[in-house]
Order: C-alpha cells, then sequence, then structure tokens
C-alpha cells in the first residue's frame, strides 16, 4: 500500500556490532530526499547486542531507530534478516528503503524486494524526488523516487523508478553519496527516538549456520585516501606497477587499478576501480596507463584534480582529466618521483 | 552415498564489453539483435559448480533459461560441457520482465524440476543487478548462499564457503539450497569434444509460462513494479585539460602547482 506520509529507511547495516561508513553515506541522501517530502528519516537496525549504535545513526541524520534485537540476528543470515525486515515493512509501511551495494545489501535486498513483491534498483548513484508520468497509461505519479544507475556495462545510464508497488527500493553505491557533518545534526536536530520491534522469528525455521567468519584486514584503504595513483593495461606487467606503489609512497597515497590492470593480474581485485569496483573521489588521482573505458571513469571522474598520464592524446582518460601528460609513464613517473622528492 | 540433483539458471546476455554506440531502444530495453550474444560469465562458473557436485557425488545437472529462441546457443554449449538437460522457457508473456518476473518465472520452473541444489551466476554483465538469484531463492524458500567461492557436499547438507566483503564466511545450509557462483569459484571446463558432435544441433526442450504454472499477471510488464523512465548515453564532454610537457621542466612546473595550491604536502 502507497504510504506518501510512510519513513525514508535506511538500513543500518553492521557486522561484529560497528557500522561500517555505507549507513551515514546512506543517511546523508535519505535527509535530502525525506527533507523534500516531509517525511522522517527511519534507520533499520538489526543484531544482538546492538542498541549502543542508535546514538552515532542519530549524529548521522536518523530521526528514528526501528531497532530489532535478537540473537538470532547476531550473524547476517539471509533467511533471519529477511523476514525480520519483510515484517517490519508491513508494520511501519514505509515509502522508501535504501540499502548501501554491499555484499549484505546485496544479498538482503532483492529477498526482501522479493517476499514484498515490489520493485528494486540495485547499485544506484544517485537517488531524487520527481514526478514521473506513466507512457503508456498517461498516468501521473507526484513524488516519486528516481533512481539512477549505470546499466549496460556503464554505457548507458538509466532512471527507474517504481511507482505502484510501495516501497520504493533501491541499493546505493559505496561511496557515492556524502554522509553529513555530525556536529552540524547534532545542532540542528533533537535527540532521536529508539522503536523496538520483535524479529518475528518463532517457529520460523533458518536453515544455514555459519560456522566460521574470517575478517580480512583491510590492507587497501581506497575509499579513504586522498591520493590514488591508478593503474591501467598501460602499465604493461605486475612489475611495473612497482613505479605506481613508489609514486603513490612518495605522496603518501593509495595505488588503485583499472579492471583491466585487475584481469591482466597487474595487482588485486580489491584495488579495482570503476563500476564493478571501488567508487573514488580522492583529492588527487593520477591516472597511469589507463584508457579511460566508461565503466572505469564512472568510478573516478568525480576526483577533485585529475592527472592523466598516456601515451595516447586520443585515450578517453584525457576527457576527465585536469592536466594531461601524453607521454610513457616509465619515464614520466620517475620524473614526478624526483620533483616531488626534491620540492617536497 | 547421496547424489544430487542440480538445476543451474543461465542466461544469454548481450556481450556489453563490446558496445561502443548506442544499443538501445526508444521504450528503453536493449536492442540484443544489434550485439553479439555470449554465456554470461558468472553463470559458466555456477555450471561448472553443478558440474563439479555431479563429478564427485553423482547426479544430475539439469539446465534452464528464459528468453528468445536464439538462447538454445548456450544450452548447447552446456551440453557440450557436460550438462544432462536442457531447458528453454520462451513465451511473449515473458518480454519486458524485470528481475521480479524473471526470478517468478525461472522459480516456476526450477521448482518443477525438483532439486536439491540450484545454482546461479551472481550477475549478468548485461543488468549488473545481483537481484535474480536471491529473489528465486525466496521464491523456493529454501536456504539461499550468494557469493559462493568452495562448495562440499555433506548428506542433507552442502558446507559453503562465500565472499562477505568483509572477508570469508564458512557456511552449513541445509538442502535444497540456492547458491550464486563468483567468478572465484573456477572457470567452466572446455566442451568435450565427444558431446559437441553429439549435441551441435540438438533442439532443447521449450516450455512456455503456462507449462510450468505461472500466473499472466506475475509475468512480463504486468508482473513488473519497475519502469524505465529515462536511459541516457553516457557522453563524456571533451574536457578542456592543461598540457603538461613530460620533460624536467613540464613535471617540475606540475609538481610545484599542485603543493602550492595544497593538493600535495
Amino acid at each position: 500500500m502507497k504510504n506518501v506520509q510512510g519513513e525514508v529507511w535506511v538500513f543500518a547495516e553492521q557486522e561484529d556490532g560497528r557500522l561500517s561508513d555505507v549507513p551515514f553515506e546512506l543517511l546523508g541522501k535519505a535527509r535530502e530526499l525525506a527533507g523534500k517530502l516531509g517525511v522522517k528519516v527511519g534507520a533499520v537496525l538489526m543484531g544482538s547486542g546492538v542498541e549502543a549504535l542508535a546514538k552515532p545513526l542519530f549524529e548521522g541524520g536518523a530521526d528514528v531507530v526501528h531497532l530489532i534485537d535478537d540473537p538470532a540476528l547476531k550473524v547476517y543470515r539471509n533467511k533471519a534478516y529477511r523476514h525480520a525486515m519483510v515484517e517490519l515493512v508491513k508494520e511501519v509501511n514505509p515509502q522508501i528503503a535504501i540499502f548501501g551495494a554491499t555484499h549484505m545489501g546485496r544479498d538482503l535486498a532483492p529477498s526482501v524486494a522479493s517476499a514484498l513483491r515490489c520493485g528494486l534498483t540495485a547499485d544506484c548513484t544517485d537517488l531524487q524526488i520527481g514526478d514521473y508520468t506513466d507512457k503508456k497509461t498517461g498516468e501521473e505519479f507526484k513524488n516519486v523516487l528516481m533512481q539512477i544507475r549505470p546499466a549496460f556495462g556503464g554505457n548507458i545510464i538509466a532512471t527507474i523508478v517504481n511507482a505502484r508497488n510501495w516501497p520504493q527500493m533501491a541499493t546505493v553505491r559505496e561511496g557515492v553519496m556524502k554522509p553529513l557533518d555530525k556536529e552540524e545534526v547534532r545542532s540542528k536536530k533533537e535527540e532521536g527516538e529508539v522503536v523496538r520491534h520483535s524479529a518475528h522469528l518463532e517457529g520460523v525455521e533458518i536453515p544455514v549456520e555459519v560456522l566460521e567468519i574470517v575478517r580480512k584486514a583491510s590492507t587497501v584503504n581506497l575509499k579513504g585516501a586522498r591520493i590514488i595513483v591508478c593503474g591501467g593495461a598501460g602499465v604493461g606487467s605486475k612489475e611495473n606497477f612497482k613505479l605506481l606503489h613508489d609514486l603513490a609512497a612518495a605522496l603518501g597515497g593509495a595505488v588503485g587499478g583499472s579492471r583491466a590492470a585487475v584481469d591482466l593480474g597487474y595487482c588485486e581485485h580489491e584495488r579495482q576501480i570503476g563500476q564493478t569496483g571501488v567508487t573514488v573521489r580522492p583529492a588527487l588521482m593520477i591516472s597511469c596507463g589507463v584508457s579511460g573505458a566508461v565503466q572505469h571513469l564512472a568510478g573516478m571522474q568525480d576526483s577533485a584534480k585529475i592527472i592523466a598520464i598516456n601515451t595516447d592524446k586520443d585515450a578517453p582518460i584525457f576527457k576527465v582529466a585536469h592536466y594531461g601528460i601524453v607521454g610513457d609513464l616509465n619515464v614520466v613517473i620517475p620524473k614526478l618521483i624526483k620533483a616531488i622528492k626534491t620540492k617536497g | 552415498m547421496k547424489s544430487y540433483n542440480c538445476v543451474v539458471c543461465v542466461k544469454q546476455v548481450p556481450d556489453t564489453k563490446k558496445v561502443t554506440g548506442d544499443a538501445m531502444k526508444a521504450d528503453g530495453t536493449i536492442n540484443r539483435a544489434a550485439l553479439p550474444a555470449i554465456f554470461n560469465p558468472e553463470d559458466k562458473c555456477a555450471l561448472e559448480a553443478a558440474l563439479r557436485v555431479k563429478e564427485t557425488y553423482g547426479g544430475t545437472v539439469t539446465v534452464v533459461t528464459m528468453g528468445l529462441p536464439a538462447a538454445k546457443a548456450i544450452l548447447r554449449e552446456a551440453l557440450m560441457c557436460g550438462a544432462d538437460r536442457a531447458v528453454l522457457v520462451t513465451d511473449r508473456k515473458a518480454a519486458g520482465s524485470d528481475t521480479l518476473a524473471t526470478s517468478y518465472i525461472l522459480s516456476q520452473a526450477v521448482k518443477s524440476f525438483k532439486p536439491d541444489l540450484v545454482f546461479c551466476g551472481r550477475q549478468a554483465i548485461d543488468g549488473d543487478t545481483a537481484q535474480t538469484g536471491p529473489q528465486i531463492g525466496e521464491k523456493l524458500d529454501c536456504a539461499v548462499v550468494t557469493y559462493l567461492e568452495k562448495l562440499e557436499m555433506d548428506g542433507d547438507t552442502a558446507v559453503a564457503t562465500r565472499d562477505i566483503g568483509t572477508g570469508v564466511e564458512t557456511c552449513r545450509a541445509t538442502l535444497p539450497a540456492l547458491f550464486t557462483v563468483t567468478e572465484r569459484f573456477g572457470e567452466l571446463r572446455p566442451f568435450e569434444m565427444r558431446r559437441v558432435m553429439e549435441f551441435k544441433n540438438a533442439e532443447p526442450e521449450t516450455l512456455d509460462c503456462a507449462a510450468i504454472g505461472c500466473e499472466d499477471g506475475r509475468c512480463g510488464f504486468a508482473g513488473s513494479p519497475t519502469s524505465v523512465n529515462k536511459i541516457e548515453s553516457v557522453v563524456l564532454a571533451g574536457g578542456e585539460f592543461k598540457e603538461v610537457p613530460a620533460t624536467d621542466e613540464g613535471i617540475g612546473g606540475l609538481v610545484a602547482e599542485l603543493i602550492k595550491d595544497h593538493t600535495i604536502g
């Protein structure tokens, strides 16, 4: 049922009692959407013994935290989380529900949408409120969620709507939305409200038992890096990628790679920047031997400053660059390192 | 020892890596005819997962796809690699299906095969949504394990290793179970020469929506809550960049500029 007074929800994903950056990025966007609609922002917090996480969520922009605290929700399991979330949606009836396009969000959101038989748009890079006219019936819909995402391998940008079967659901790419300033939220907003709900799991069989979780120490933090040196197929070899690490070390930056560089085995998968990797917006992006496929550009073109180094002066990467160096990176990078070390 | 009936959901997709121009129709759907059609890469990994189960524990592998008759091409490939049975669900009523309607139709087909294990590729390269697999699982109301990297069977359960982004999880799923498989699981084996000859002209079984008991209102456009409002091609405006000569002076000047505006310190 369409509830135009319904809240805008953010799924506040947590692991081991810790919230990642994702819920805060989503809350930033949810506040904007809820502001346009004149409704409240709700954060859905699920887990076991996680009530203390409500406070940071309020500081991130939530008006209400819907808390489902149940031992069966200690670790994420599709059936348990799906069931609890579906019951909660039926009970509270939000108009919008957004999830991070993380492994957890991309597991949970489709399952919930399937159970509720509502629409879901994956991996959105923007969300807006707007009006929509059904081209077939001429029917008009006011204030619906415009779900904007790259599709078809990044070659097109599609705006998807889900005008009839609410809630309107979307997953949102990590690193794309901006979190709010906590101090500013605190100064403007009253203390939020925690509403407790049942997981409704009595008598529900959960067919999966988690035996072990091995967390990997995140050695690569591209999203948090102020300076990124990114290599593409043009780097030529895994050995040559060392040059990029040297440049990054001289600048105190991180090293990323295009999909081509990852596929060629030049660098690890977790360093991939672009549509199927990480979206980044560093203060400085130095792009080395990257041709600039749209899928890659989608993940880095909002960088504040982009320096492109490429032997091909017609490479698409130059279209998003602020500075271009047409030349061999084997010559240019050592010169850059030398210049940084002497002047820095 | 227990053997397993496996079903693999596969999709024929346009090779999006080869898209250069505008392959979109005015209504926002894809003009598939304009592009080479291939076996979706991660669906091949899903097929490999099923073939390994059959090889190790015994059982059968049924491959199913929803699509136009042209999709028979990937079903033949699946047969050549070792699948026992291949089924095409094709129906005008399925046209315009979003992930919700697609997962409904495929789940109806999968149910009719009464599987122990269902495998889907994590995502298809045309939509990259990763939604259809979990949505089939929800409709089957079975165990759902996404991002599968390793699998071992243990009687009526499966011990699965899956990527959870922040690490790796090992879990035990009670059958029936659905898995979405990533490329890290492993590549699909090559065709068997004997089977290439046997199946190169094979005609896979064809079913329509009615045959698998679908309600019309849940198929195609009628069963799809999402609609495409607008499509824009990604056209990058020719930016104006400052060309820096690849000389010591040029690069020295660039670094000086970056230090001056506090981009680097």
